[in-house]
């Protein structure tokens, strides 16, 4: 058996041995190559010099060679007849006869053609050093080769010692006529031998030592040396897992093959066997491709599944005898995958490569790898997929994986069109190189913002404005849809316009101007309930983004409570990547310089408070003071409000530009400057500087939020003040239609014709909707201009200043006083949140809002980004954007719900304007709910309606959620008490680590201190009594420095004598008490004890 | 737009240029396709990122890439011109940064690499991914620990020496007493991944959006 896997296997070794074969069959062939004539039998020589012999041998004198490789030839046949009459002499069984013959032969062959062993060994030298030379290609070192080369010769020799030892038992047993016969054989092979050295090589040595004495010499020094030999060929072995089949030593060996010939790295008695090939069909060559050595096959191919049919043939192959090798080869060649099982397992691993595929941008490996891989893993899923099924469902499967394929090329492109949409990448990239992540983190959340604004606008404008503006009843068919007589002649003043009234208040944009039609147009579209649905839809979905963003960002940011990596934090995550830009580094370098040296001395001094009580005190009065101011803007507003309803009530002509924009303007002047106040305030309170820019944006959010309040209190009182007004107006109404129709119609009012009355002059109600929508538009318009004037003036006018009058000024512009300004983050998100909110309020009642707001924030994108990139400086105190990204989100929910609070209890808890607005004529805004339910649902449908909306339902409903929000309540607590135990758990786990380890140490240094003294010891008997004087230290490195060998590490050693120096030294002559079988150093036990990865000094270095 | 770039021309509004593609055979385009979506499925980035990238690659060095996006895994471009973008230019660990991407020791750098490079630090990239690269960039002396000359190194690089020796070894033995659980002396990845994962900032701030 294992013979023929031999044999299989040598085959395969292609060019070598074949080589082989031509030379010997055919002299005349072999003239050409440089074959081994070289029948030196010198091995220690060095091998370079044989081959240059070689080489010029064969080609200056080509006769030479030619009777050589006669010789070669004679020398074989002999060989081969011999072999044939003792395979006739002996055994019967065929197994147990050719495994002998084999051995037979490869010992004969060493013991008596010694010649043609030389030039196999010399072909195989060249070969492998061929090898060695293709597996180190970096290294240029020639003379490490050859010595590699010689010890593989070395070893090789040895081996054949040995071989030729049980060969002579053998002998022994055949008889002693072959055996003489045999000596007759080898006398006449050395006879040609000497022939052929003393003609060709011109080295002497050879010459004068006589064969035999060669051949007991070489055995006495051999079969020490491979012991020395050995590692170095096994790592060359190792080294070269990667080889060409041609290559005959190093081709397909696997291990239980080699463990018949000996130990892996003995080549040398594998090549012997080439001269015996039999004309066998070449079942299992390889090809000349690339293969691996698999020294344990079974891992190799569970590694690599393509490999695996090809491969398992090749192992069937080396383990069966040829003639069933080729029959299963092509067995399983037309009938890879039959069995189910075999199925399943390619349909696994199929999968598996489609997961890698999936997962392999998430590998940490090389581009180059990681793009072998995938083309492997889709090559093979290509190749297997379509072969899994087979039968029935083959062409459903196809049909399947194609639609796949489609299905995910699909999603490919449709990720990469989403994210080409997303617009402004490059813009805030920019920004972001500049300023870093702060600033940036304003744009991402002002896109962001247009985002939401976007989807607002687009049921606003798509469900309300475009159908009541195509389809409605056309500007002038009702009194609600015109300009009043009173106000026609200033309708299209500009001044008119921009304050929203005039023709601007008769339009889409208002409330005011739908109707209470309940379908228009031809296509009945319900336009009073999708008015409704659209207010309820814009707040619902409000929440909902804002909600879903909170809830991943806070995901993103997980535990970051932890102040256990106060410093490695600093040290990891505080240089920000995105910074591209010169000045901005110079900040972030100094920046992260004064944390770390803040978070020194807070190390250092560890809460050493100041004065206590002054710092409460002046904490105390700034809290104060930021009180007051708010109180003082407040009440201001309310007083704004209050007298511009004095000033409405006694119509606006009478006064000036500023009297009508008092409300806009007060609270964009407080905006603008009660913030500046709190940051004179803030220093007063000595915080820390996050700490303080919280309490800034609080106190800033306070102030908006208390304006914002006051002006819807204000608002209200005006609305009450509407309301009384319309009950005015509509007794006036009576009073003017009575004088329309001289009273004819007034027992029967409700049923009047339509009168040809100009609708112009028709009285009509104050329609207070339209006035609160009016003046949120007011507001945001006023808001944009404000924000862009104090961008124009605060940046840019002052850039513009310090940048040119610097040239002629007394001290240094720029980087004294006024300087330029650095970007408001907080102002600016702050401006953005409540900007949103009176978008969230005022939508309901001026459907033009979000529309407004989507160019507010696309011009302040450009404006902004404009100003930012030419007037700004990046700031000298960066804040972190993660943490503040959720804090804004935070905000920006807690508008949203104070924003909704007013705009529903006006929808719930007011009776809409009589004559104006689409749910006039309702007692409520919600009645149109009702409405559609009687109207258009059949009546079961309302019936359960009304059930479902029954206060006792409603109530358990609420109650329900209540038990639900306490239930989810609780759990989110216990899950963060769960916690906070397991991360206490893995504290204390890592400290006990921490102590485990050092405990460790320390005893790993005491015993490595015994050791030391024991070895000392050890020494001083093995040295002498003169030693014992000196420093004990000094003593044993300078012993084993002069060994050559490692020093123990010791604690003393590495202090006293560098130990690199004995190991660095170049290979001297030894010393006498060398011996090469003794170990070189007292014993490795003396490193029992320490770990390999102790550090040298032991604990005097921790 | 998505679907066009393949065959058509991508315009990019950032270099001025036109990023054609190779508008050769129907093999030759096939080959591209097949490239593309390969390095589409290797890296995080789109297609159109991935010209866009390298576009910027084509940039650093006119004279040696070609202007059309071929199969450039042959071309290579040395650090030090690559360290000149602005996105790195500025960072201190630029060099260390080159030298974890790049596959060779010559201190070039492939599209390929340059690409990978880019994936990693994008913000699509998974945390563990991250912490992996992180680690590797910031062992200096790259024997697969940080040890107490890595974090002085960094130091230096973070602070440009204005701290003193003292303060140094304060601030390391700080964040060695920290971060090493196993108390080795020095940060293991385990350590560092233990303690990267809970730090707020590490996924905004090791991000180069590109």
């Amino acid at each position: 058996m294992e013979s023929n896997v031999h044999r299989c296997k040598v085959r395969t070794s292609g060019l070598s041995s074949l080589h082989l074969v031509i030379a010997s069959m055919n002299p005349a062939a072999c003239e050409g190559l440089p074959m081994s004539i070289e029948l030196d039998n010198d091995e220690s020589d060095d091998e370079e010099q044989d081959e240059e012999t070689d080489n010029d041998d064969s080609d200056v004198e080509p006769q030479n060679s030619k009777k050589t490789a006669q010789r070669n030839r004679n020398g074989k046949r002999k060989t081969e007849q011999e072999s044939e009459e003792r395979s006739d002499a002996s055994e019967e069984e065929k197994e147990e006869k050719s495994r002998k013959k084999n051995v037979k032969n490869r010992t004969k062959s060493t013991n008596r053609n010694n010649s043609d062993e030389a030039e196999e060994e010399i072909t195989k030298n060249r070969k492998n050093r061929r090898n060695v030379k293709s597996k180190k290609k970096d290294s240029d070192d020639d003379g490490s080769d050859d010595e590699s080369v010689d010890k593989k010769k070395k070893e090789k020799r040895g081996k054949k010692q040995v071989d030729s030892e049980s060969e002579e038992d053998d002998n022994n047993k055949r008889g002693k006529k072959k055996d003489k016969k045999d000596k007759k054989d080898r006398n006449k092979d050395r006879n040609n031998k000497k022939k052929g050295s003393s003609r060709f090589n011109k080295t002497a040595k050879s010459l004068q030592r006589p064969p035999s004495m060669e051949g007991l010499g070489s055995a006495g020094r051999r079969r020490v040396l491979p012991l020395l030999g050995y590692p170095a060929m096994n790592i060359a072995a190792e080294e070269g897992q990667t080889v060409r089949s041609d290559d005959p030593v190093d081709c397909l060996l696997p291990e239980p093959v080699a463990g018949l010939l000996g130990q892996r790295g003995e080549r040398g008695a594998k090549v012997q066997v080439h001269e015996e090939l039999d004309p066998l069909p070449h079942v299992c060559a390889p090809g000349p491709e690339e293969l691996q050595v698999p020294q344990r096959p079974l891992l190799f191919i569970k590694h690599q599944p393509q490999a695996r049919v090809r491969f398992g043939l090749m192992e069937t192959c080396l383990m069966l005898s040829p003639a069933t090798c080729s029959n299963s080869e092509e067995e399983s060649e037309e009938e890879e995958i039959i069995t189910e099982e075999d199925m399943a397992k390619l349909k696994e691993e199929v999968e598996e490569k489609k997961k890698l595929i999936a997962t392999l941008r998430n590998k940490p490996s090389p581009m180059k790898q990681k793009l072998q891989l995938l083309k492997e893993a889709q090559q093979f899923v290509e190749k297997f997929e379509g072969a899994l099924g087979k039968g029935k469902g083959k062409r459903f499967y196809a049909y399947k994986v194609m639609m796949t394929k489609k299905w995910m090329k699909f999603q490919r492109d449709f990720e990469n069109f989403k994210t080409a949409c997303i617009p402004w990448e490059m813009k805030i990239k920019e920004i972001e190189s500049h300023f870093g992540s702060s600033v940036a983190s304003y744009f991402i959340f002002l896109r962001w913002m247009y985002g939401i604004n976007m989807v607002l606008f687009g049921l606003t404008f798509g469900l309300v404005m475009i159908p009541e503006a195509l389809m409605g009843r056309p500007y002038g068919s009702m009194p609600r849809k015109t300009v009043p007589k009173s106000e026609q002649n200033s309708a299209m003043n500009f001044a008119t316009l921009w304050d929203f009234g005039g023709y601007a208040q008769y339009s889409v944009l208002f409330y005011g101007y739908y109707n209470n039609q309940r379908t228009i147009g031809w296509l009945k579209f319900r336009l009073p309930l999708g008015y409704f649905l659209v207010g309820i839809g814009t707040i619902g979905y409000s929440f909902m983004v804002v909600i879903r963003t909170m809830a991943s960002n806070a995901n993103e940011e997980g535990g970051g409570d932890d102040t256990s990596f106060n410093f490695s934090w600093k040290m990891f995550t505080s240089w920000d990547y995105l910074i591209g830009n010169a000045e901005t580094a110079d900040n972030k370098f100094a920046s992260i310089t004064t944390s770390f040296k803040e978070s020194i001395l807070e190390e250092q001094e560890n809460r050493k408070e100041g004065n206590i009580h002054l710092t409460r005190f002046l904490r105390v009065l700034a809290n104060f003071l930021v009180l007051l101011t708010l109180a003082g803007s407040g009440y201001l507003i309310f007083f704004v409000v209050r007298r511009s309803q004095k000033f409405a009530q006694e119509g606006l002509d009478d006064y000036g530009w500023w009297e009508r924009n008092e409300v806009n303007m007060v609270m964009s002047l407080l905006g603008m400057f009660c913030p500046m106040l709190f940051d004179i305030i803030s220093p007063l309170e000595n915080y820390h500087p996050r700490i303080a820019l919280q309490w800034q944006l609080g106190r800033i959010f306070a102030l908006f939020l208390g304006n914002l309040y006051t002006f819807i209190i204000a608002l209200l009182d005006e609305i009450n003040l509407k309301l009384e007004e319309e009950k005015i107006v509509r007794y006036n109404i009576t009073i003017w239609e009575k004088n329309l129709y001289n009273g004819t119609w007034l027992e029967n009012s409700t049923s009047r014709p339509p009168l040809d009355v100009d609708p112009a002059i028709v009285p009509r109600g104050p329609c207070w909707e339209t006035m609160v929508g009016q003046e949120f538009v007011r507001l945001t318009v006023s808001d944009t201009l404000t924000t862009v004037i104090t961008i124009l003036i605060g940046d840019f006018l002052r850039a513009v200043f310090v940048r040119f009058i610097n040239y002629c000024w007394c001290w240094d512009l720029e980087y004294g006083f006024p300087s330029y300004a650095e970007f408001d983050i907080s102002g600016n998100v702050l401006g953005l949140i409540f900007n949103q909110g009176m978008i969230w309020m005022g939508a309901f009642y001026a459907p033009c809002l979000p529309a407004i707001n989507v160019l507010r924030l696309l011009a302040s994108m450009y404006l902004q980004c404009w100003a930012v990139m030419c007037t700004n400086v990046p700031h000298e105190r960066v804040f972190k954007a993660s943490r503040s990204n959720n804090f804004y989100m935070a905000m920006l929910l807690i508008i949203l719900f104070l924003s909704t609070l007013p705009a529903v209890y006006t929808i719930v808890s007011i009776k809409p304007s009589f004559d104006c607005g689409p749910f006039s004529g309702k007692d409520r805004m919600f009645d149109v709910i009702q409405e559609t339910l009687d109207n258009d649902f059949p009546a079961w449908f309302g019936k359960v309606f009304t059930a479902a909306t029954n206060p006792g339902l409603i109530l358990s409903f609420i109650l329900l959620m209540a038990l639900a929000i306490y239930y989810l309540q609780t759990t989110s607590e216990s899950y963060k008490t769960a916690n906070l135990e397991l991360k206490k758990k893995l504290q204390n786990q890592s400290d006990e680590n921490k102590k485990r380890n050092k405990r460790n140490a320390t005893a790993a240094a005491n015993q490595m201190e015994e050791l030391q003294n024991s070895m000392q010891n050890a020494n001083q008997r093995a040295t002498g009594g003169d030693m014992d004087k000196k420093p004990n230290g000094v003593n044993s490195s300078n012993e084993h420095s002069a060994h050559g060998a490692y020093p123990p590490n010791g604690k003393g050693m590495r202090l006293t004598a560098p130990p690199r120096v004995a190991v660095t030294r170049p290979p001297g002559p030894r010393g006498p008490g060398q011996l090469p079988g003794l170990p070189r150093y007292p014993g490795p036990q003396q490193y029992h004890g320490a770990h390999p990865r102790m550090p040298r000094g032991g604990t005097a270095y921790r | 737009m998505g679907f066009s770039v393949i065959t058509g021309k991508v315009v990019d509004d950032g270099g001025g240029g036109e990023l054609g593609i190779m508008e050769g055979d129907q093999g030759g385009e096939l080959d591209l396709q097949v490239c593309l979506l390969s390095l589409e499925d290797c890296t995080v980035f789109t297609r159109k990122e991935i010209l866009r990238l390298y576009h910027r690659y084509h940039a650093l060095a006119p004279q040696i890439v070609p202007h059309h996006f071929n199969d450039s895994a042959d071309i290579k471009l040395p650090l030090d011109l690559i360290s000149e973008m602005p996105e790195l230019k500025e960072n201190p660990f630029h060099q260390k940064i080159l030298q974890v991407f790049s596959a060779d020791e010559q201190e070039n750098m492939t599209f390929n690499d340059f690409l990978n490079m880019f994936s990693i630090l994008s913000d699509l990239t998974p945390h563990h991914l991250k912490a992996f690269y992180a680690f590797k960039i910031y062992d200096f002396n790259s024997d697969n620990f940080i040890c107490q000359s890595d974090l002085e190194v960094m130091l230096s690089k973070l602070t440009g020496d204005e701290l003193s020796d003292e303060e140094v070894q304060l601030v390391c033995n700080k964040v060695m007493e920290e971060g090493d659980l196993d108390a080795d002396g020095k940060l293991s990845l385990a350590d560092f991944e233990y303690m990267i994962t809970r730090a707020p900032d590490f996924m905004s701030t090791f991000h180069i959006r590109i």
